[in-house]
């Protein structure tokens, strides 16, 4: 069990402890004195400028932020468990981004990546989260459902309401710096965890590498399956290594609270169904979330979180609430109507394929979800986005009956 | 710092059995050698530059192979890893090269005086010649392990020593992230130019990090002696042209390893090369000679033939297809190539090449005029 004896058993000086007590196990003669020798001529070799990364035809947030005397601050430093700035940037110089995309470009590897190199973190936040400043600011987290209001839409138009966040465990590495047994301790974590759930949330387990082939072809019918990463912002920062090693699906027997474990993130929660009740989606989404949250307590553990960056998880996008709550909506005047854009745009809305991210909509159909996660409660998000939703709608009936609609006022924002 | 598994010391606290990768779905070279035992009493090493034991079956961990191809599944990481880690990799190498010992000694011959014939391949049927090689430059860690820093300066050295180069070698060095529009589109038109690894293999190890920062191709003037910069080796080091006088091929590919040898040597940086090893390289299986030398020759009725597989076995040859591994032929031309690498000099391999070819060569005459064959077939070399 991960706790503050296999944090201070880790770092630098464990090597030399380590070393003494078991010099014998260190063989071919490479002694620990070796590493420090080399290291050290490595570092006289090799400065901070030698290795600095070409980023002159980027595009993402962490070549926006990172500057030589940042990177020369920071190279040589490492967190508690060994992770290194490199690692933590890789992702973002081996995909230089796109010209009308702007991707992070950097992940974290475990829950002090974010403090250690915050010099870095900080901005590449500020910069994707809208002015959110982590150094001063409070992230509010609120998962009481009972507060949300006109949660229930008109079915005529939206087909499914999803609401999906991540989780990481507290001690363990994330996915693109665990070992092998600590994403095999995740996955016992969350497993032994989610047996516990029961009533209309108590479901089973299928182990992506153990899964029968009918087990596997029912749940790509139901549409719960994850596959192995194929993106290369993914692939770059290490997440797939192992695969199918310790990932696996959780689902309920009704087949609408979901959790994918050790894809991107440590867990990936998902509450869904067919129809346009977004309320009883949340509401089943934060009791889910709770009843987890207390049984990994009941065995010492507990979830990544602190007041300024709210829940942590591996991408910095996903920092805060990391929650995505959405529709699947037929829209199919206001979808081609010209303002369409700014209208979403001012609502803190975007619209995605509805196979996701990066993929085009089809027909009619669009899917809507929240833009932000970090500097406004779960709560006050999907508010937002039933706000949103039923703005949307108005607007599509209006068109419908030949009248005007009007594109809102934009909601405040933390820049100015 | 260099990329890596870099929190090994971290992962000791955790026990063997949770750390052991699971195995039980992969047919690779290290998947068969690496037991749970042999994982547990070689984990806690690492090489002077840092690269572990992890680092080195990442790329066989995440992929489990073919069930009939079988590929080798782990790497090096600099040239110590093959002896920190040789309880593993010298039983791979055994296994890949032909029950190779570790007490055994590699030959390495790059006089191309000592090779006989190999002027004069029919270039009716043998429409192109080439030999290539490896070469990894001492004082530097391998592609999956080294930093940007060292990276940069492998090319450095590289280029100083290519651009001085004169007579037939004299040519140009075009660094792949700064080459223009017009110069990549004939790069490609020469079929030289090479794209970063899309291949899992490869990228699981770690090759394609910071792509292209430091990579870059030279070629003669000619086009007949080309090098790749930090691919999957330091170099890549290919000499070609079309026909089949593979003499002259070899001749040029001997005078110009030995003259880019000398320009590192005396930069103190030689090439990375042992008695028991032979070259030393990121894959296993390229140590010894790094040497595939090869022809694209056509042989539309000997390939449709029940023995030909066997004959090329019993040549010590394989084929692929034209578009160079794990293609396919296309209208009855295969590439030929020697199959062995270590435990065999650069002049052995290529004598088998231009020895095979020629007999094939004759064996699809002998086919084209509907004459049996059988009493052809060699024995096994």
């Amino acid at each position: 069990m991960a706790n503050s004896f296999t944090r201070m058993m880790s770092g630098r000086h464990t090597a030399v402890i380590l070393a003494s007590i078991g010099a014998g196990t260190l063989a071919s003669g490479y002694l620990l004195s070796d590493h420090i020798v080399a290291a050290a001529e490595r570092t006289r070799l090799y400065p901070p400028s030698a290795d600095y990364p070409d980023l002159r035809k980027h595009n993402n947030c962490m070549a926006a932020a990172l500057t030589p005397s940042i990177y020369g601050r920071l190279r040589d430093k490492t967190t508690p468990n060994d992770w290194t700035l490199d690692q933590c940037i890789q992702t973002g110089v081996d995909n230089p981004g796109h010209p009308f995309i702007k991707t992070v470009g950097m992940v974290a590897g475990d829950e002090e990546s974010y403090e250690v190199f915050a010099e870095l973190f900080d901005p590449v936040i500020k910069d994707r989260h809208n002015g959110y400043e982590p150094r001063t600011m409070k992230h509010p987290t609120d998962l009481d459902a009972s507060k949300i209001t006109a949660g229930m839409f008109d079915e005529r138009y939206v087909l499914s309401s999803r609401v999906r966040t991540g989780r990481s465990i507290r001690g363990l590495s994330l996915p693109p710096a665990c070992s092998r047994s600590e994403r095999r301790e995740v996955e016992r974590v969350a497993v032994t965890a989610l047996s516990g759930l029961k009533g209309d949330l108590s479901g089973r387990y299928y182990s992506l590498g153990e899964m029968s082939d009918r087990e596997q072809q029912q749940l790509i019918d139901d549409h719960l399956l994850f596959d192995k990463p194929v993106s290369p912002l993914l692939m770059s920062a290490g997440m797939a290594r192992d695969w199918p090693d310790a990932r696996g699906i959780w689902h309920n027997n009704e087949k609408n609270f979901l959790i994918w474990i050790n894809e991107e993130d440590h867990t990936r929660i998902i509450s869904m169904e067919k129809g346009g009740n977004m309320k009883r989606v949340f509401e089943r989404f934060c009791r889910g979330l709770k009843q987890v949250e207390q049984l990994i307590q009941e065995r010492g553990w507990e979830f990544m979180w602190n007041d300024r960056l709210g829940y942590v998880l591996t991408c910095p996008s996903n920092l805060g609430t990391g929650l995505r709550a959405g529709v699947h909506i037929r829209l199919p005047i206001l979808s081609r109507d010209p303002r369409f854009k700014r209208i979403l745009e001012n609502l803190r809305l975007q619209k995605r394929g509805t196979g996701g991210v990066d993929t085009a909509a089809t027909g009619d159909t669009v899917d809507v979800s929240n833009l932000d996660r970090l500097g406004k409660s779960e709560v006050e998000l999907v508010q937002l986005v039933i706000d949103g939703v039923n703005y949307l709608i108005e607007c599509e009936k209006r068109l419908e009956k030949g009248q005007d609609i009007k594109i809102p006022a934009p909601i405040p924002q933390f820049r100015k | 710092m260099p990329f890596g598994n870099t929190h090994n010391n971290f992962k000791l606290n955790y026990k063997v059995e949770d750390e052991f990768p699971d195995l039980s779905k992969h047919n690779n070279h290290m998947a068969k050698v690496l037991t749970k035992e042999l994982y547990g009493k070689i984990r806690d090493r690492q090489t002077p530059s840092g690269y572990t034991l992890d680092d080195v079956i990442q790329t066989g961990v995440d992929n489990p192979g073919h069930p009939f191809i079988m590929t080798v599944g782990c790497v090096a990481g600099d040239e110590e890893s093959y002896e920190v880690f040789k309880e593993l990799l010298d039983p791979v190498i055994s296994d890949r090269h032909g029950g190779y010992k570790p007490t055994d000694k590699h030959k390495t011959d790059m006089n191309f005086e000592n090779l006989k014939g190999g002027d004069d391949l029919d270039p009716n049927y043998v429409l192109s010649s080439r030999v290539r090689t490896g070469r990894s430059i001492k004082g530097f860690t391998l592609p999956p392990h080294n930093s940007r820093g060292e990276r940069r300066a492998i090319e450095k050295l590289s280029v100083e020593a290519l651009t001085s180069l004169d007579g037939e070698f004299k040519g140009k060095y075009y660094p792949l992230k700064s080459m223009t529009d017009a110069e990549q589109e004939q790069l490609i038109n020469d079929h030289f130019l090479f794209d970063k690894p899309v291949s899992p293999l490869l990228t699981c190890a770690g090759m394609a990090r910071d792509w292209p920062d430091g990579r870059g191709i030279m070629h003669n003037d000619n086009k007949t002696f080309l090098v790749w910069v930090n691919e999957e080796d330091h170099l890549r080091v290919i000499s070609m042209q079309k026909g089949g006088n593979m003499r002259e091929v070899f001749k040029r590919f001997c005078v110009g390893l030995q003259k880019i040898e000398e320009i590192f040597k005396k930069h103190n940086h030689g090439f990375m090369w042992n008695e028991h090893l032979g070259y030393i390289l990121t894959c296993p299986s390229n140590l010894g000679t790094g040497l595939r030398g090869g022809v694209h020759v056509k042989l539309p009725k000997l390939s449709t033939h029940p023995k030909f597989d066997e004959i090329l076995t019993r040549l010590r040859l394989q084929k692929r297809g034209t578009g160079g591994v794990d293609t396919a032929s296309v209208g009855g031309v295969f590439d030929i190539s020697n199959a062995d690498r270590l435990g065999s000099s650069e002049v052995e391999q290529v004598q088998l090449v231009v020895d095979g070819v020629k007999l094939m060569v004759e064996l699809e005459k002998k086919l084209e005029k509907g004459e049996a064959i059988d009493s052809l077939i060699p024995a096994q070399k």
